[in-house]
């Protein structure tokens, strides 16, 4: 390939608008085709995220620097035993571990409001990168509020629905499960956070669930997910439910973040 | 019982369940409910004893009961003995073969679509290779109508998908100008939103109602909410085009989704009611595919080919513009690698088209799937060969809001010139009038914007310098 401006190929004269979006927009063609450092490009960015699919979660590190900042958790693990079994069976990935619920049933009984999950899921960089974050945003809003919180659950190969089994043990009206999403070609790191009213296992559906995902650096704010977050909770306690039936309705105007730039005014092409 | 003998060995599979989960072909998805074949020649085994199945059986041995499933009662209750008269004394292995004879014509398999159920298409489907899937899909002709035609002969559409990781007006449009640049939209300018939400949701309609009528482009546009969401903002006044929502094959599946038939049908009623399509009703647009309905565990111990069928006995009931099987998004626990994806993409096709649909495919993976470009070219060429109805574009493959990818606006024009096929006869008159397209199905060549966007693109531009 040369350098500089390549002959070979018919640029698209929109190419400033690249900076409006992460997505890969006038790529120039080849003929109609994609030019051959585009395709490279691309070629590059699935192997990163194949790669950080397999990429195992370090808990021990993710246990210790939560404990550094003050927080209590327990690592907790699915029937799944491997990266490779996780991918085919997500039933073992809903279910604890007998090990793990063994752990659970030991402790004391105590009263608890709200569950915090952390699942590695897709996406072991995303829990890496802003899990830990995340919860110092979250934690003190939480305790500020005077809900009792349990211990920090952390599972390996853990599924979405892995936080009902936990909410259920600790009989805790309110789950919430932070997990590492399937990785993108832009966004190998990119969070989710899935809140359940009333988790049960093997009863709570996706139905019963609202999500709210893409939580990176160029995706959701910290504080935008929060927002959205505290919302849920506060509608979840009012009504007696999540999921479906419980509308995000969040408008853009009381959440005070710079992401959306163009709010203001309905944007034109 | 139903019994057969293969290499000295006798068979015995309880229920016509059974039968056909043991003759599909191999799939992750089917090992995971446990209700796959076991080796090879038990698999095949199973495709002799369906190949025997009188089509008649499927109207008298109901998959899931009639009795705790509305969409057991929608297929029994609306099955057209008329239309079934043609084939009603063939078994499965008969099908297959009037199918691919001559006299399975163009006319005749539209005619019959209302006397099949999903149950035999996905029975014949089993006992097809990928090249009967194609052939026989491609005698089907499904049009519908919006503000455009679809499904037209040697036509193909595409759903422009100009997603953004948080729903960012500019970052959407920026999409759509390249996506309309390479030639891209005319199945439906579709938004999958960020997040839920009924103000989002109202914001990025009156985006794309604001661009489709300042262009005058003649296509349609949907923001991919619950059906709910859309409900709220049709009762809002915010301008609806489409009406979307992801269906499955069972009841129970269904309401893991948090829909019914009942408000399907509601929604259905309320688009109609504001009649927005110039050239005909088609309102719907739906998506589907195979694996959701054990995903919620609700498939009642059938294979995930079946419940795919019976989704689109969902869909025809609300008479769709669009219905797309996303085949590969749903991750290697279903559809496991290329391979599988390639043909789940070809049986949903082929079972759609045979039942009256506009079917679509989203040809995609996920990056936990072992698949790569290559598999996605032999899915999109063949799938093209098949007479697909539309498919997706997206900038460079790559959708930065769910993280997987799917077909370029590059892989459309690929198709394009590769077999001839154009977009839908008003959208290439749009795109020949701007300048987009020639009269040959080509891109012509731009050094600089068009006319028609040469305002937008200095007011975006200048949107990123702020």
């Amino acid at each position: 390939m040369t350098k500089g401006k390549d002959l070979t190929i018919a640029y698209d004269p929109w190419h400033p608008l690249t900076q409006l979006t992460p997505a890969r927009i006038a790529l120039g063609r080849a003929g109609t085709s994609i030019p051959t450092r585009a395709n490279l490009d691309f070629q590059l960015a699935h192997a990163l995220a194949r790669d950080a699919v397999h990429i195992p979660l370090d808990f021990d590190a993710l246990k210790q620097s939560l404990y550094n900042t003050g927080y209590m958790s327990q690592l907790l693990q699915s029937q799944a035993e491997s990266q490779a079994q996780y991918l085919q069976r997500p039933d073992y990935g809903r279910c604890l571990s007998k090990p793990s619920i063994q752990k659970l049933t030991e402790q004391k009984k105590i009263t608890i409001d709200i569950v915090i999950v952390i699942a590695d899921g897709l996406s072991s960089k995303a829990i890496a990168n802003h899990a830990l974050t995340f919860l110092q945003y979250l934690v003190p809003s939480l305790t500020k509020a005077n809900y009792q919180l349990a211990p920090i659950s952390l599972v390996k190969h853990g599924r979405v629905a892995i936080g009902d089994p936990i909410a259920e043990h600790y009989n805790a009206p309110l789950c919430i499960t932070l997990i590492g999403e399937r990785p993108g070609l832009s966004s190998p790191d990119s969070m989710g956070i899935y809140f359940t009213y009333q988790a049960k296992a093997n009863i709570s559906t996706d139905a019963d669930r609202n999500c709210i995902s893409n939580i990176h650096a160029n995706g959701l704010s910290y504080e935008h997910a929060l927002k959205k977050l505290l919302y849920l909770i506060n509608q979840a306690e009012k009504l007696k439910l999540s999921g479906v039936a419980l509308k995000d309705e969040t408008t853009e105007s009381n959440i005070n973040t710079n992401i959306e730039r163009f709010d203001s005014t309905r944007f034109h092409l | 019982m139903y019994k057969t003998s293969a290499q000295h060995l006798s068979y015995n599979f309880k229920t016509l369940a059974n039968v056909m989960a043991k003759a599909t072909p191999a799939r992750s998805g089917d090992y995971l409910a446990g209700v796959a074949a076991s080796n090879h020649l038990e698999r095949v085994a199973a495709q002799y004893a369906l190949a025997d199945v009188p089509l008649k059986q499927f109207l008298t041995e109901a998959l899931v009961p009639y009795e705790i499933d509305e969409v057991t009662r929608l297929i029994i209750d609306e099955h057209d003995n008329n239309a079934f008269a043609l084939i009603s004394h063939f078994t499965v292995g008969d099908f297959r073969n009037w199918l691919l004879s001559e006299d399975a014509t163009t006319d005749k398999l539209t005619a019959l679509a209302p006397g099949l159920t999903p149950e035999m298409v996905a029975a014949v489907s089993k006992i097809m290779r990928l090249q009967d899937l194609i052939l026989v899909a491609k005698k089907c002709r499904v049009i519908t109508q919006f503000r455009n035609t679809i499904g037209l002969e040697n036509r193909l559409s595409t759903r422009l998908q100009p997603n953004h990781p948080t729903d960012n007006a500019a970052g959407v449009a920026a999409s759509i100008v390249d996506g309309l640049l390479y030639g891209c939209g005319d199945a439906v300018i579709g938004i999958n939103p960020a997040s839920d939400n009924l103000e989002a949701t109202a914001r990025l309609l009156h985006l794309l109602n604001d661009v489709i009528e300042r262009y005058n482009i003649p296509t349609q546009a949907c923001i991919l909410a619950h059906v709910t969401t859309t409900i709220k903002a049709i009762e809002q006044n915010v301008p609806v085009d489409l009406v979307f929502q992801s269906i499955a094959g069972t009841q129970k599946a269904n309401e893991s989704f948090g829909i019914n038939l009942n408000l399907l049908n509601e929604a259905h009623q309320a688009a109609l009611a504001l009649k927005r399509g110039t050239v005909g009703h088609n309102c719907m647009y739906f998506e589907t595919g195979q694996g959701s309905a054990l995903s919620a565990n609700a498939h009642h111990g059938l294979d995930q080919q079946t419940c795919e069928a019976r989704a689109y006995a969902v869909a025809r009931k609300f008479k769709p513009l669009l219905v797309n099987t996303v085949v590969g998004f749903i991750g290697p626990e279903y559809l496991y690698d290329g391979k599988q994806i390639i043909r789940a993409g070809l049986e949903d096709h082929f079972c759609g088209k045979l039942l009256g649909l506009p079917m679509g495919c989203d040809i995609c993976y996920t990056n936990h799937a072992e698949a790569d470009q290559d598999d996605m070219d032999l899915l999109l060429s063949s799938f093209a060969m098949a007479g697909g109805s539309f498919i997706m574009g997206i900038p460079g493959a790559d959708d930065v809001m769910l993280n997987y990818q799917s077909t370029s606006f590059h892989d459309a024009l690929y198709i394009r010139q590769a077999l001839g096929l154009r977009p839908a006869p008003e959208f290439e008159a749009w795109l020949i009038e701007h300048d987009i397209f020639n009269a040959h199905n080509q891109l012509k060549p731009l050094t600089e914007m068009p006319a028609l966007f040469k305002g937008s693109l200095q007011k975006l531009s200048g949107a990123s310098n702020d």
